[in-house]
């Protein structure tokens, strides 16, 4: 315990070391997880679209709500 | 292979051009990257928090150098990456080239940040200041703006040729930043330490704190191909997206 409050005060700089890594860490972690939701949402868009360009046509003319309007 | 006929006569021109190739490459290659990134990140972060010892000078704040070095160096790699791909995009118009600098540009934003505030936690303690309107320092700033004006550019012009077309002139004229900041150290005086890596007698650091640093930046530098791939992959399919919605809506409106 002792032992890791010593290693966790960082020989007093503890305000400096862990900030750095507390925003990288922030800063990595979301731009990964904001990379995989847009490949996501636009993989999702594009599934839409070619089943609606399989489904027919009329149908989509006859109701026009557009799912990603 | 139903191709149209001008994707045929584009894939002649540039045979890794082809998306659909891109695709099935990047698929292939994204999760090797994803889990040597994991696992180099981690080995990284328990040589640099467990092993490595603290420095004689520098105390315990030596350990910011790990995610300070790493951040600086793929924010200028990541430009530079850009500037090439914007040439690219401008002179033989790879189909790829503009998607993968627009790909780019966030995650070397996000390693700029990384290298400012880490380099400002770092300054306070040793230099005894946040800030200093230095060479280094500020040059490195303005390779900030010049990424967020680089996004806000493509964000702010709806039609896309023509977006890209500014946004690579911006990264390209922007490109005289780089070598500014690397020489930075050498040119002016500035409280910033000069090159202590890439040196003609050989790393100036010692092993026991060299080796997590090198670990770190090929950590840092997985990291970015991994995410650099979902997000021209991302690109790509809303290209697509967009294609076949304007295909969908023109011949309504004509009819």
């Amino acid at each position: 315990m002792d032992q890791l409050s010593t290693y966790l005060a960082m020989g007093g700089y503890a305000a400096f070391v862990w900030p750095s890594y507390a925003f990288a860490a922030l800063v990595m972690a979301g731009l990964a997880l904001a990379s995989r939701r847009a490949l996501r949402h636009s993989a999702r868009q594009l599934a839409a679209l070619e089943a609606g360009d399989r489904g027919d046509r009329r149908a989509r003319r006859a109701a026009p709500q557009d799912p990603s309007s | 292979m139903n191709r149209p006929p001008h994707q045929i006569s584009r894939m002649s021109l540039h045979r890794f051009a082809n998306p659909t190739r891109f695709l099935r490459i990047a698929d292939a290659v994204s999760p090797w990257a994803t889990g040597l990134a994991v696992l180099l990140l981690a080995v990284g972060l328990y040589l640099g928090l467990a092993v490595a010892p603290p420095d004689y000078q520098q105390g315990q704040t030596v350990r910011i150098m790990f995610v300070h070095v790493p951040a600086a160096w793929m924010a200028m790699a990541c430009y530079s990456l850009m500037a090439l791909a914007s040439a690219i995009a401008l002179i033989w118009k790879h189909p790829l080239a503009d998607l993968s600098a627009k790909a780019a540009a966030p995650l070397g934003a996000g390693f700029t940040a990384i290298a400012l505030v880490s380099g400002a936690l770092w300054g306070q303690p040793m230099w005894g200041t946040w800030w200093v309107w230095d060479a280094r320092l500020t040059s490195f700033l303005v390779l900030f703006f010049l990424y967020l004006g680089y996004i806000a550019l493509w964000q702010a012009i709806d039609d896309p040729t023509r977006a890209a077309r500014a946004a690579a002139i911006l990264a390209l004229v922007g490109f005289v930043n780089i070598p500014i900041i690397k020489f930075s150290v050498d040119w002016w005086n500035t409280l910033h330490q000069p090159a202590s890596i890439v040196r003609m007698n050989g790393p100036a650091i010692d092993v026991s704190i060299l080796v997590p640093l090198l670990v770190m930046m090929a950590a840092f530098n997985v990291y970015f191909v991994a995410l650099l791939l979902w997000r021209i992959k991302a690109e790509i399919i809303a290209r697509r997206v967009r294609t076949l919605a304007l295909a969908r809506v023109e011949p309504e409106a004509g009819a």
